[in-house]
Parts: C-alpha cells; sequence; structure tokens
C-alpha cells in the first residue's frame, strides 16, 4: 500500500498522543497547574496535530463533518466521534487541573478509555480491510494500543510502566511481522481465483489494461518499501522499544533518559508505521500480475 | 446509511462472456464516454498528451494467459472488470460518510459524490480495483450501471442498457436481473456454469463471468523432426550425388 505521509504522520502522533491522554485521564500521571497546562497541551497537541494532518488525505476536507454520521457501520467514522468525544469529554478534567488544582476524576476516566478507544478505531480501520492480508489480523491493534499506550507512558514520564510496555510493544511487532509474512499465503487468493480462471491451468498476465499506471496501482501496489524490509524492521525494533528500553533501564528517573527515550520510540514508530504501509500487499495487486 | 441491505428488491448486474470476448476495449471507451458526459463529476485524464498520461475508468480490460496442466494447448483470455455490485459490497460498509451505499431496489451500488471526502477507504476495501479516485474532483468513482441510461425513458427501448453492454460488438456483454432465476443472464450463469471472481473474499459478486468453453485437443504431436537428414538407401541420381558429395 501506498505510504502516505499523512498518514503515517496522524496515526503515529495522534496514537502517542491519545495515549498519553489516557494516563492523564486515568490519573496515573495526575500533575496540576502550569505542569498539567504542558502536559495536556501536549496530548491534545499531538492528537489534533494528528486530526489534522490526516485531513490533508482527504480529497474534499470541507465535508469532513459528514464522516461522523455512519459510526453503527465504519470504523472510520467511528474514530471521528471517539476521537472528538474523548477531547472534549477530557476537557473539564484537563481544565481543572490547569486552573482550579482540581482534577475531575469522573470526566478523566472516561475521557482516558475514549481515548484509548479511539486508538482500537483507527486500529480497526486497517485490520478490518480483507483484502490486505497482512493487516487483517489481531496482531494489528495490538501493534497500534501498545505503541499508544507506550508513547504515551514515556511523555507521562511512567518509566517503569513504560519499560513494561515496551517489552509488550517488542513481542507485538515482532509477531506482527512474523505472522504477517504469512497473511497472504494463508487467504489462499492467487492470479487464478482473481480471474477464477485458476481451475483450467496456470494464469499469467499477458497485457495490462493500459500501457500506464493508473490509481490503483499507485495505491496499492508499492513494491519498493519490501526492499529494505528486514533493516527497516531491526531499525523500527531498535528505535521503538530496544534502544528507549536500555536508556530507560540505565537511567531511569533522569528527565533526559525519558525524553530521549520518547524521542527515539517516536521516530523507530514513524519507521515502523512506514513499513505497515509500505510492505502491505493489496489483493487487487494481483490482477496485475503483481503484489 | 452504509449499512447493507438484508435483501434487495432485484440484483442488477452483469455476465461477461470470457470466451466471446475480443479484447477490443470498446466497452472502456464507451463508458468513459457516457459517464464523462452525464451523470456525476466527468472522469477526467491527467497528462493526456503527455509523457505519463493517468486517468479515471469505470472499466478496463485485462489480458491473461492460461496454460492448462493436462498438457491442452495454452489459450487467451481477455477479462473486462468493473465493479461488480456485491451483494456483502465491503466498500460500502467502510464509508464514513454514507456516501456510498447499496440500493435496495435493485441491488446498484452507488456514491453519492456531493457526500464523498474522498478518503479513499471504499478502493481499499474493495478486493477488485473497482473504485478511482478522480485525480481532479477528488470524489470516489465506480461503475453505476448506467443508472441514467437504464430506467431513462428518453431513450430508445434498445438503448436502455448499460453503456458498456449496449457498444459491445461481440456480444460478450449481458444484462439482467441475477435475482429473477427465470431471466435470460440467470439461464446463461446456470448453463455456462458462471464463476465468482475471488469468492474467498466473502463478497458474494453479483455480476458474474462466464468461463470460456473447454478446447478442442492438438492431434497427437508428430514424432520429432530427426536433426540429422537421413541419406541411408538412397539410389539413383541423388544416391549419386549424396556419394559423391561425402566424398569431400
Amino acid at each position: 500500500m501506498h505510504p502516505a505521509p499523512s498518514i503515517i504522520a496522524f496515526t503515529t502522533l495522534s496514537g502517542m498522543g491519545l495515549g498519553l491522554l489516557v494516563f492523564l485521564g486515568l490519573g496515573i500521571t495526575a500533575p496540576t497547574g502550569l505542569a498539567a497546562f504542558l502536559w495536556f497541551g501536549l496530548g491534545y497537541g499531538l492528537t489534533i496535530a494528528g486530526l489534522a494532518a490526516s485531513a490533508f488525505h482527504l480529497g474534499h476536507p470541507e465535508r469532513a463533518l459528514k464522516a461522523f454520521t455512519q459510526w453503527r457501520s465504519s470504523w472510520l467514522s467511528r474514530e471521528a466521534v471517539l476521537a472528538t468525544a474523548a477531547l472534549v469529554i477530557m476537557a473539564p478534567h484537563a481544565a481543572g487541573s490547569v486552573f482550579w488544582n482540581m482534577p475531575l476524576a469522573g470526566f478523566g476516566l472516561i475521557g482516558g478509555v475514549l481515548s484509548l478507544m479511539t486508538i482500537l478505531a483507527t486500529a480497526m480501520i486497517y485490520a478490518q480491510l480483507r483484502t490486505v492480508p497482512r493487516w487483517h489480523h489481531w496482531t494489528t491493534p495490538a501493534v497500534f494500543l501498545l505503541a499508544g499506550l507506550t508513547g504515551g507512558a514515556l511523555l507521562a514520564g511512567q518509566p517503569l510502566i513504560g519499560q513494561l510496555l515496551l517489552a509488550w510493544l517488542a513481542v507485538a511487532l515482532a509477531l506482527h511481522w512474523m505472522l504477517g509474512d504469512r497473511q497472504f499465503a494463508l487467504t489462499g487468493s492467487t492470479l487464478g481465483t482473481a480471474t477464477g480462471l485458476g481451475a483450467r491451468g496456470r494464469v499469467r498476465q499477458l497485457e495490462p489494461p493500459h500501457s500506464g499506471q493508473n490509481y490503483l496501482m499507485r495505491e496499492m501496489i508499492h513494491v519498493v518499501g519490501r526492499k529494505h524490509a528486514l533493516k527497516l524492521r531491526v531499525l523500527a525494533l531498535l528505535g521503538a522499544a530496544i534502544v528507549p528500553s536500555l536508556l530507560l533501564w540505565l537511567m531511569p528517573f533522569s528527565v533526559f533518559a525519558l525524553s530521549a527515550a520518547a524521542i527515539l520510540h517516536l521516530m523507530g514508530m514513524l519507521a515502523s508505521r512506514w513499513l505497515f504501509f509500505a510492505q502491505a500487499e493489496h489483493v487487487v495487486g494481483l490482477y496485475y500480475g503483481q503484489r | 446509511m452504509t449499512t447493507l441491505p438484508q435483501t434487495t428488491e432485484k440484483k442488477l448486474g452483469l455476465v461477461i462472456d470470457l470466451d466471446t470476448c475480443v479484447g477490443c476495449h470498446a466497452c472502456v471507451v464507451s463508458c468513459k464516454g457516457w459517464n464523462t458526459e452525464n451523470y456525476g463529476a466527468p472522469l477526467s485524464d491527467v497528462d493526456p498528451y503527455g509523457a505519463d498520461p493517468v486517468g479515471t475508468f469505470l472499466n478496463r480490460v485485462h489480458t491473461y494467459e492460461v496454460t492448462p496442466d493436462d498438457g491442452a494447448s495454452a489459450f487467451a483470455v481477455h477479462m473486462p472488470k468493473s465493479c461488480l455490485h456485491c451483494e456483502d459490497a465491503p466498500c460500502v460498509t467502510v464509508c464514513p460518510t454514507g456516501a456510498s451505499y447499496k440500493r435496495t431496489e435493485d441491488g446498484i451500488v452507488l456514491v453519492n459524490e456531493q457526500d464523498c471526502i474522498g478518503c479513499g477507504l471504499c478502493a481499499w476495501a474493495c478486493p477488485y480495483g473497482a473504485r478511482e479516485m478522480d485525480a481532479l474532483a477528488g470524489v470516489m468513482k465506480k461503475c453505476t450501471l448506467c443508472v441514467d441510461r437504464i430506467y431513462n425513458d428518453t431513450l430508445p427501448e434498445e438503448d436502455r442498457v448499460p453503456a458498456c453492454v449496449r457498444t459491445c460488438p461481440a456480444g460478450a456483454r449481458h444484462f439482467g436481473d441475477l435475482g429473477d432465476d427465470s431471466s435470460a443472464v440467470s439461464k446463461l450463469v446456470s448453463e455456462r456454469d458462471g464463476i465468482d471472481l475471488m469468492p474467498e473474499q466473502g463478497t458474494k459478486p453479483v455480476n458474474k463471468y462466464l468461463p470460456p468453453r473447454l478446447r478442442d485437443a492438438l492431434p497427437a504431436a508428430a514424432a520429432p523432426m530427426p536433426t540429422d537428414p537421413e541419406t541411408q538407401g538412397l539410389d539413383g541420381f541423388l544416391g549419386w550425388i549424396d556419394r559423391t558429395l561425402e566424398r569431400f
């Protein structure tokens, strides 16, 4: 799949921001005054920056409000509704913490749970697609949830929870990659099933519909990303989980180590999210004799 | 609503005969023409006369080669592909705005272009590549089954079929109600063992494809030609030439 920078930025940044809001909402990190202003500001800022980045991906961003209507069937619509609900319901808790030294635990709790559900909804947009076998797997929501929570724990200044989550994230990433490599073959989709001619013999593309590119090929068939997949996986795993974990182990209560770990984790997650798209193969590629 | 109807009154769709299609692309052209001049945003081309032209099409013809495992001769198949108007259309349920919908009355899957935000998720959800985002209009385009022809009383009756069906010079495309077992298209599907594309995707396509009929097998291949010409026992004038030349 085409790794659009706007979607990679959106899923990574808003995931991290929502993860931070989970910790702030549930009161695991409970700042007040200026500290609360900065912390909630970071959580809201990252989430809103991500949502704004995703709007750049739309053909008609001015109609984005319509995306709040189809929550009964569409995960994308649910994500929009949940994200907005999370940010709105969290607001009294944030304002109480910042201005009146009075966190409102009820709003925080609901806001925190909604933030977590928003990350899940984002993951399900991808995990629901049978057409992209690598995504259509339980490891997709596992990676998204753990990545959001890990980033949130590092930003929220929670080194112990962070350590635990970093380890789980490393396992989830490795499983997502290893199990994901088998997913396409497991669907059984081949050019034979795609054309229905497989029962008659070996099928091969003789001539594509047009001699040029088209929207489908640019959007769904992305080969370049797979060439360096192994190197990128190692870099992503080191950046997103292993090096931050070592940093926290060496300097568990240093602000510098936490910040460095958070930045490294973000870099690693951006690489891993790029791979998430670039490596994913859409079944429509079969019609073009490509994957 | 982007939830799918439980049942539809009709299942309008296409039956495409892979044995008859000659791969002329006339359906591609007529589709592009009708859907650019009529309902909805035109199907744009970008850089049409330049080095790297790309454009939006609702119907594309692929060509494949099939080599039978039993040694029968290989054959080529032209495969026009457009929206299959699936009963369990994954492109509809993913739509966040309600722009995508499946009609209860005839099962046609349509996009309300005024509601489409151009997020592209429906194109990702379709296994067949039936939806294409128009680069200029920024909205999703797809086959409408020429909904503005088939019910159009201002057209002569013979024109009230999709443009691709009307134009096909080989008669490889058939239009009708696949929900009605007595319809001509349904009979064609049962007589010719019509097939679904990628049934493992669980989309339950309405459009069916008629597989190529079995071909006559070639007679058993003759014994291979000897690599060196055999001249043993040659007599007369040719035998003399052969023996004389052999001496040099």
